[in-house]
């Protein structure tokens, strides 16, 4: 038996009162795929913040290629060959992917730009990986800027690579992709730790290590256990699906008329887009990631303007009215980077909660009503099961799922008539994601229209009673989701039109 | 107003010109490195007037142009050090830090410099020769006022591409562009932000007095407490009208420099309206400058945040 490449031996991580990691141990060996399953906030990216350096354990041991490893710093990580894919990207938009690559990795003093981006595009080449290594990271779309931040693990040749919910922004096509990367590492002996809420790639793994509440569970070999087992241990009970109940739609309540935005060049960002949702109806938009899905949930939130076409909201035409009054008239938006447009990650739990209401139901006057706030923090807190030790702490310390519930506690409140949700449940554990199944249906019952981007089709499909399909800008079809199956749908995603639409 | 418009004083007016411009330059090229660190350093002024007095006071016992603008510089970094510990170990609010520290240095500076002088009359020296390119200085027109000017100029000007370069092309200058931009990535890859900041404060700080320096050694034949007039808080306007870019941050340091030097002139020639309208002539361009260029898309993300790492 060959010395692991990685062990960590009882290790120890707390915030405050919070046990992030209690006791951990568990090792990893050249050339095996090690999966951490866990529910949001069950430390999983504690965990791999101290085996990559960055935060300093509070107690135990970590062993890199049988050596205890005495890292003072991330740079000493990455010397010694240990490669983390961070879970919220850490890229500097105004770099070009090159720079944010070869930053720190060169030591001379003038930037060898010819020779790096020859090993980039080397690198890129093995791995099948399309980018333009000179294009600005804000020019990206969310799912290059995920290959953009692996690239930046894959330069060093590490011998460890961690990564923390990669396919979280990825789309069924690009996982497949990074999937074959993995294999790829694999065989050149590299040892992988994998985080991922979805148990198929959970599966692909060769062992298991299930984390809850900060402990670990127990670890399984793939091959000896089955994805309900894996469940069960991750939330301690028993999950079952959920059925959506029919009711019946109401009269229309959200009308888009051949909405058109246009884009930086030739190509509109959305093309002669057109539908009505009624009131308490629920309308899926499935397709590849990029594909039109921001532009169209901006449009309707007021945050672009239509070149073209009308948004019409309860007989009232919205798409000249600017988003402060838009939101007034009762819409919720879910936006899809939620450190970036859906939190204030600086502002307190407690002040996030409140934001884009805070000059109508808790202000008194110029001032902000603290009680009034503190109660309603307590309260969504509770309602919302969001795990932290107070209100007080900043929202960019939660973890991804927690975030997200603070984001959906907010805006599901505002959401009295529309409620716009973009990949509402990415990275989101299943416990999770069936809550938020459940609140959304709430809303449905309220009479709330909902329009829902997912790159989920099971999402969509247990939630929505209709299911468009954007491909390019353009809305290929819509189908009624209980008339349907996952191949129609996927020769929508693929471009191609439908006869019968619904 | 017609006097200001013959060729020689035009002449005289752009040459002026150009020894005003190596003030500002010197100042706004050390806020544009310190700021694309992420530091608002608000203390430009205060940190140019200590460079005046110290450069003065080295100067009046020495005699020695090269000390007087070495010892200016290391004022320079001693308050880049002030100002670092302030902003970046205890994060204190960086506009709260300059101007603090403008006020320190203006009360400072003012007691230093009368308990130096005594009773007495301060002491003056001549200002320093300029240093002539052969050949280049002979061409009409522009060989006076490019070519015929301080060593500093000279070097000023050349560190507009150097900086320019030193951003772009160096790892020290990419890594200081990060801890501007998005100090967690710089950490995240195991690069103290810290070092970063406290480089651009001192490099920053060091230039500045050097402008300082320079403005004490060949404007003025003895110290005042009023000699910076300003002329820092022109840098910090110029790096934000050059949109955070050393070639458009020269070009707005031009600007008022030009300006500056119309005004001097303007009292020298006397014409016949009241010379604070000219005197006011930099700052009204300054503001103008201000409205006028909205674009801040060179703007570090992170300027003026104080960085809390884990
Ligand atoms: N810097 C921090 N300060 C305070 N608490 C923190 C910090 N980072 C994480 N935590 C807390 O530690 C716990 C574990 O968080 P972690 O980010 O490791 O979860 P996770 O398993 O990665 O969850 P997710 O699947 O949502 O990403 C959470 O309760 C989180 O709120
Ligand atoms: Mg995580």
């Amino acid at each position: 038996m060959s010395t692991p490449t990685i062990e960590a031996r009882g290790l120890c991580k707390s915030f405050g009162p919070v046990r992030a990691n209690h006791n951990i141990s568990f090792s990893v060996d050249a050339g095996e795929l090690f999966c951490l399953f866990g529910e949001n906030g069950a430390g999983k990216s504690t965990l791999s913040a101290c085996l990559t350096g960055l935060y300093p354990p509070n107690d135990g041991d970590i062993l890199f290629k049988g050596e205890p490893l005495r890292m003072a710093s991330a740079a000493d990580a990455i010397r010694s060959g240990i490669g983390l894919v961070h879970q919220h990207f850490v890229l500097v938009p105004d770099f070009t992917v090159l720079e944010n690559i070869v930053i720190g990795s060169e030591k001379g003093l003038i930037v060898p730009y010819k020779e790096a981006e020859a090993k980039l595009r080397q690198i890129c080449e093995t791995y099948g990986i399309e980018i333009e290594p000179n294009a600005l990271v804000r020019d990206l779309s969310v799912g290059e800027r995920q290959w953009a931040e692996l690239l930046k693990a894959l330069y060093f040749d590490a011998d460890l690579l961690i990564l923390d919910e990669p396919t979280a922004t990825l789309d069924i096509e690009n996982s497949k992709k990074l999937f074959r990367i993995i294999d790829k590492l694999k065989a050149d002996g590299v040892a992988l730790i994998l985080i991922s809420h979805f148990l198929d790639e959970v599966m692909q793994a060769d062992r298991v290590a299930v984390l809850r509440q900060g402990e670990l569970v127990g670890i399984r070999k793939t091959a000896e256990t089955t994805p309900e087992e894996l469940t069960r241990m991750m939330v301690g009970r028993d999950v079952e699906p959920k059925h959506r109940e029919h009711s019946d739609v109401g009269p229309a309540r959200l009308v888009l008329e051949n909405v058109t935005v246009a884009g930086v060049g030739q190509v509109p960002d959305l093309n002669d887009v057109s539908f009505t949702i009624h009131q308490g109806e629920i309308l899926g938009i499935a397709g590849v990631a990029g594909n039109g899905q921001n532009p169209l949930m901006e449009v309707i939130a007021g945050v672009r303007r239509p070149a073209f076409g009308r948004i019409i909201l309860d007989g009232v035409v919205i798409s000249d009215k600017a988003a402060r009054d838009i939101k007034d008239m009762g819409l919720g938006h879910i936006p899809d980077d939620r450190f970036v447009e859906g939190l204030v990650p600086e502002l307190s739990i407690e002040e996030n909660l409140i934001l884009g209401d805070h000059r109508g139901e808790y202000a008194r006057g110029a001032f902000l009503d603290f009680p009034k706030m503190r109660q309603r923090a307590e309260q969504a807190i509770k309602e919302f099961q969001i795990s932290t030790p107070s209100a007080d702490i900043p929202a960019g310390n939660l973890s991804g799922g927690n975030a997200q519930r603070v984001i959906l506690a907010r805006e599901k409140r505002l959401a009295t008539k529309v409620l716009l949700a973009n990949q509402p449940t990415r990275g989101l554990d299943i416990g999770v994601i069936e809550y938020i199944h459940t609140r959304l249906l709430e809303k449905r019952a309220e009479g709330v229209a909902m329009l829902i981007a997912s790159s989920e089709l099971e999402d969509l499909l247990s939630l929505c009673d209709r299911i468009g399909v954007l491909f390019q800008g353009r809305l290929m079809g819509i189908v009624k989701t209980d008339q349907t199956n996952l191949e129609e749908i996927g020769l929508l995603m693929a471009g191609q039109p439908l006869e019968n639409a619904a | 107003m017609s006097e200001l418009l013959s060729p020689e004083i035009l002449m005289s007016i752009m040459t002026a010109a150009m020894g005003v411009a190596t003030i500002i330059l010197l100042a706004a090229l050390g806020e544009l490195v310190t700021e694309r660190a992420g530091i608002w350093n608000m203390g430009v002024e205060g940190t140019m007037l200590s460079g005046c007095l110290i450069a003065y006071l080295v100067m009046a016992s020495t005699g020695s142009p090269i000390l007087a603008a070495l010892v200016a510089m290391g004022a320079g970094l001693a308050v880049g050090l002030l100002i670092g510990f302030m902003t970046v170990t205890l994060r204190v609010d960086h506009f709260v830090t300059g101007l603090g520290f403008n006020l320190l240095a203006s009360g400072l500076t003012l007691f230093w410099f009368r308990s130096y002088v005594g009773r007495g009359k301060p002491p003056s020296y001549s200002t320093i020769d300029k240093a002539p390119i052969p050949v280049l200085s002979d061409i009409p027109v522009i060989g006076p006022i490019l070519f015929d000017q301080h060593l500093l100029t000279y070097i000023a000007f050349f560190s507009v591409p150097v900086i320019a370069f030193f951003l772009r092309r160096t790892t020290f200058g990419l890594e200081t562009r990060a801890a501007g931009e998005n100090p967690q990535f710089l950490e995240a890859k195991g690069l103290s932000v810290a070092t970063r900041q406290y480089s651009a404060l001192l490099f920053g700080s060091a230039l500045t007095a050097l402008g300082g320096a320079f403005l004490m050694l060949t404007f003025a034949d003895q110290f005042r407490p009023d000699i910076s007039g300003g002329r820092g808080w022109l840098a910090i306007v110029a790096v934000i009208a050059g949109n955070w870019r050393p070639v458009r941050t020269m070009i707005a340091v031009m600007v008022f420099a030009i300006l500056d030097s119309v005004a001097v002139h303007a009292q020298g020639v006397g014409v016949d309206v009241p010379y604070q309208f000219f005197l006011m002539l930099p700052y009204v361009a300054s503001i103008l400058l201000l409205v006028m260029i909205r674009s801040r898309s060179g703007q570090p993300a992170k300027l003026g945040v104080p960085y809390l790492r884990h």
